[in-house]
């Protein structure tokens, strides 16, 4: 692939105390590209996606978003974090991010929750925010709730109102954290297939899953992770059939 | 009971009561202004920030507010530099010293019960906001505060409510408030069962008025809580 790099990571690792739970980290994900991170719990797949935005502070290493590196400098507890807080915000605008327990504010309508940052960050002018917001929730078919609160919603409808949410300040990239985990087996399918239609737009994203067969229909790079460590990579039909390390192979029989 | 006591004197109690109001009113305005940066300075990570504001409310909360309306009204007049200050014409007052008191007084409650509701909020909702890409300030001006007003709502209308009553004790210092002007008139009258009964009507009415103010606080900030048939 030629494509541009559009994040690119090295050498990420992250102490908790005494634990490490990254251990030198790297890897480049191009334009377009979409890669998931599969491991069992405790692998770090998720505590890597959190240090791409630095939700986490990682103990050292770099990260360049479009081929711009994020200053950082060590701080007191010897954890990396954001020299220029401007330039934090303005990365993290471009890394959009969708959790795993959705996250949605409680006390905002659905459209207000996908409006506020647009209006608030992007300045955008509430009427331009209204209409992007409405557009979005057809796109995740939910056109009917815009008004409502999030507690009305099943998990699965929650989870595509913070995806629209996200996709409302037009991410350069996606960051998913295990995103249908918190939810019913039955509500599962509706949010993969929300993601599932990204994928197919061309959009950068990095996606930590459980879900293995999604993972390898939708994503053109696997990478699987062991205690903090890329111990596998490549395309799902390297990682999947064939397989060189051994804990992978473990895992994968396991999982699926 | 003499009713035409109650109504002779009626006037007089309203104008009381409207003291008491304008007393709450101002006094918790300006305290709910001031709990916001001792509220922040509680949950600051440096221990010196936060110490200030536990000191303050361990003082305000830890001592009767009828101390504290004395150290002001008599207290403050002993210095001289205080007589001599350009706020002394402000200080001489006894309804800016209750004011001050009320303020400085219910600013400590309403300042721990916005810091419960602040640290109350979930983790994963200030993460969103962070994610987003807002600063600190747009995250707790667009969503944390009205989130965390919305948390505190109950709790704040009981201090609402508790600092009526706790009004009542700027009648020490001269002020003809609701019981100010009650004792005012009983001292003329000798109707005390009389007075004091109308002036607990008045009293009943202001936390009223003060309910409704924070059913329509719950109407705006907990819209999402209202119960769905």
């Amino acid at each position: 692939m030629n494509a541009p790099v559009a994040l690119k990571i090295t050498g990420l690792c992250k102490q908790f105390g005494k634990l490490d739970v990254l251990n030198g980290v790297s890897l480049e994900a191009r334009d377009g590209e979409v890669i998931s991170l599969i491991g069992s719990s405790g692998s770090g797949k998720s505590t890597l996606l959190r240090c791409i935005n630095l939700l986490e502070q990682p103990s050292c290493g770099e990260l360049e978003i479009n081929g711009v590196s994020l200053l950082l400098k060590k701080n007191k507890l010897n954890q990396l974090e954001a020299i220029d807080p401007k330039q934090l915000m303005d990365v993290r605008q471009k890394l959009g991010f969708v959790f795993q327990n959705f996250n949605l504010w409680p006390h905002m309508t659905v459209l207000e929750n996908i409006m506020e940052a647009p209006v608030s960050v992007l300045k955008l002018p509430k009427r331009v925010a209204r209409d992007r917001a409405e557009t979005l929730l057809e796109k995740v078919g939910l056109v009917e709730k815009a008004h409502s609160f999030p507690g009305q919603l099943s998990g699965g409808q929650q989870q595509r109102v913070a995806i629209a949410r996200t996709l409302a300040m037009e991410p350069k990239i996606l960051l998913f954290d295990e995103p249908t985990s918190a939810l019913d087996p039955e509500l599962v399918s509706e949010v993969l297939a929300v993601i599932r239609t990204l994928a197919k737009e061309g959009r950068t994203m990095l996606i930590v899953t459980h879900e293995m067969k999604f993972a390898r229909e939708v994503s053109d790079r696997i990478i699987f992770l062991h205690e903090g460590r890329i111990e596998e990579a490549g395309t799902p039909e390297q990682v999947f059939k064939e397989t060189r390390s051994i804990r992978c192979r473990e895992f994968l029989a396991e999982a699926i | 009971m003499d009713w035409d006591i109650i109504i002779e004197y009626a006037p007089r109690l309203l104008d009381g009561a409207w003291l008491t109001f304008k007393l709450i009113l101002l006094s918790g305005t300006i305290g709910a202004l001031l709990a916001v940066p001792l509220a922040f300075g509680r949950i600051s990570e440096s221990y010196w920030v936060r110490s200030i504001p536990y000191a303050y409310i361990f003082f305000f909360r830890g001592t009767p507010l009828l101390v504290q309306i004395f150290l002001v009204y008599y207290g403050l007049a002993q210095f001289e530099f205080v007589r001599d200050s350009a706020l002394w014409p402000w200080l001489r007052q006894p309804w800016w010293c209750a004011i001050i008191t009320f303020s400085l007084h219910t600013a400590a409650y309403i300042a721990e019960i916005l810091r419960g509701a602040l640290q109350n909020i979930p983790k994963g909702e200030v993460e969103a906001c962070l994610t987003l890409g807002m600063s600190r300030l747009t995250m707790y001006r667009k969503v944390l505060l009205p989130r965390a007003f919305g948390m505190m709502i109950p709790a704040y209308g009981n201090e609402v409510i508790l600092m009526l009553k706790g009004s009542a004790l700027a009648s020490t210092i001269t002020l003809l408030d609701l019981t100010g002007m009650a004792r005012t008139i009983i001292a003329r009258t000798y109707t005390p069962v009389e007075i004091f009964f109308a002036a607990g009507v008045f009293y009943l009415a202001i936390s009223m008025l003060i309910m409704l103010l924070f059913s329509w606080f719950e109407r705006r900030y907990n819209a999402h809580q209202r119960p769905v048939m």
